[in-house]
């Protein structure tokens, strides 16, 4: 990739990014608005550089759980696409549950999980687990159920076994349709974890949000609040480029 | 034999010879298609029985090649040849994959992805797997149809020579197909839909899309097809 390239892909966020900073800058400068409602952007910066080493132990931990989230949920949701795909049974008992998983708010869940799992790491990962089960478990499914119709005739004229099938048509196949999910899964995966910590932790990117919030430290709430949305973004571009780089035959369109 | 709800075609009578490159010949939605699919047990009819001389049931004794290549676009071309086995949990033959891609003229392509290929060479790809399944009876749709007409003529070449003495039941629109490649061509045309058998140029297959009696029979066939269709 160019240099030229580089900057014209960073320029267009980078200058959007600017523009808001302007225009909190000016709200705060213009509007007369408290510090501890709404503190200017050179505060957040001195919190940042200030509590770096706090801010980047709480960024830690809420990665190290959206990860584990990550990992353990499209594992899990992967599985059970494929067993729903491959016996009735399964699938029919099972749809419910997905779909429940969806219905039933994990924020109303946060409180139960923290008393099952604990304080510790266990419930944030089971918290990011939940979210991301959903569009994980679905995408890839409907992507399973929606092999091109002439590839099946081919199968079938070649007497192939069901199971390969499964294995070697319908699952690369699907491969795309299970990308969009871990695309989405990747975005809201830190909302679980944070949400959870929110609700009762010792560390991390949410417990910390929510301390400097009851002790009126808005500077480093925000300072924590721009570190998960960068972590956010990161971790989003980090996984999708590495599925479009996976999913080699898939075209990519990226001319922008 | 219905579809989407319409009678397509009903006391349909068809006989084909084996070892033979027959030529089933018609317009745009007569139920070739359908008819192929029938034969090739993908679909079931509404009545009738599609049965072999011998008594024994076709099912894994026929190969397909639909209009589309259907290549695996994620698995590279001599996986796509060897499809078959790998689908059937058989050990693949590679050696003879690639005797039959060399054949093709692809033999410098094995490791390239179908995306990396010009139609023709993935129909020739599609050909290859189709070979490579070494069945008797070899069933095609339109297999060439999407083809401009200088690759069109070669795939023609290439698979009269390569299927030579299978059973071939190939389906087309296109006349000038059915002359060159026919040692057999029957005509489905009408409503209800009826089979003729249609007087064969003289020649060996592939015929050359020049010779007169080729020519003749295809400007035949094109005038019989034009009547059956109606004003």
């Amino acid at each position: 990739m160019s240099m030229r390239r580089i900057a014209g892909r960073l320029g267009r966020p980078v200058g959007t990014l600017c523009g808001l900073g302007l225009l909190w800058w000016g709200i705060v400068r213009l509007g007369g608005v408290p510090p501890y409602l709404l503190p200017p952007p050179g505060a957040v910066g001195r919190a940042l550089w200030a509590q770096r080493g706090l801010l980047a132990g709480a960024a830690g931990t809420t990665l190290l759980e959206t990860v584990l989230g990550l990992l353990l949920g499209t594992l899990g949701g992967g599985v059970l696409a494929l067993l729903m795909m491959a016996s009735a049974p399964v699938r029919r008992w099972m749809m419910p549950l997905v779909l429940l998983s969806q219905a039933v708010p994990v924020f109303a869940l946060a409180p139960l999980l923290v008393l099952w799992f604990g304080f510790g790491i266990a419930s944030k990962v089971v918290m990011a687990v939940l979210v991301i089960f959903f569009p994980i478990t679905s995408s890839f499914f409907d992507g399973l159920r929606r092999t091109p119709p002439g590839w099946l005739d081919l199968a079938r004229s070649m007497d192939a076994r069901p199971g390969l099938v499964l294995l070697r048509l319908r699952l690369p196949a699907a491969l795309p349709a299970f990308a969009s999910g871990l695309r989405v899964a990747a975005a809201i995966a830190p909302l679980g974890a944070v949400v959870g910590e929110w609700v009762g932790a010792s560390s991390g990117l949410g417990f910390l949000m929510q301390t400097a919030n009851t002790r009126f430290e808005t500077d480093l709430m925000f300072a924590a609040l721009l570190v998960l949305a960068t972590m956010t973004v990161l971790l989003w571009w980090g996984v999708d480029r590495a599925l479009a780089r996976m999913l080699y035959w898939v075209p990519d369109d990226r001319s922008d | 034999m219905a579809h989407g709800g319409r009678a397509l075609f009903t006391g349909l009578d068809l006989t084909l010879p084996a070892g033979v490159f027959s030529v089933l010949l018609g317009s745009s939605g007569v139920g070739k298609t359908s008819l192929l699919r029938v034969i090739a047990g993908l679909d079931r009819p509404a009545a009738g029985t599609v049965a072999a001389d011998d008594g024994a049931p076709l099912a894994g004794r026929m190969a397909w090649m639909g209009q589309r290549d259907l290549l695996q676009p994620w698995a590279r071309v001599i996986d796509n040849v060897m499809l078959g086995d790998r689908l059937r949990g058989r050990r693949p033959d590679r050696d003879r994959a690639v005797e039959l891609l060399r054949r093709m003229g692809l033999a410098d392509r094995l490791t390239a992805l179908p995306a990396e290929l010009s139609g023709g060479m993935r129909q020739r790809v599609a050909l290859a797997r189709t070979l490579y399944e070494d069945r008797p009876v070899v069933l095609m749709d339109e297999p060439f149809s999407a083809l401009d007409s200088v690759t069109r003529a070669r795939m023609q070449d290439l698979a009269a020579e390569t299927l030579h003495g299978r059973t071939v039941v190939l389906i087309t629109h296109d006349p000038l197909e059915a002359c060159r490649l026919g040692q057999e061509i029957l005509l489905m045309a009408g409503d209800p839909v009826r089979v003729a058998g249609i007087a064969v140029p003289e020649g060996a297959v592939p015929r050359p899309a020049d010779e007169e009696s080729v020519l003749h029979a295809q400007g035949v066939l094109l005038r019989r097809m034009l009547d059956a269709a109606g004003p």
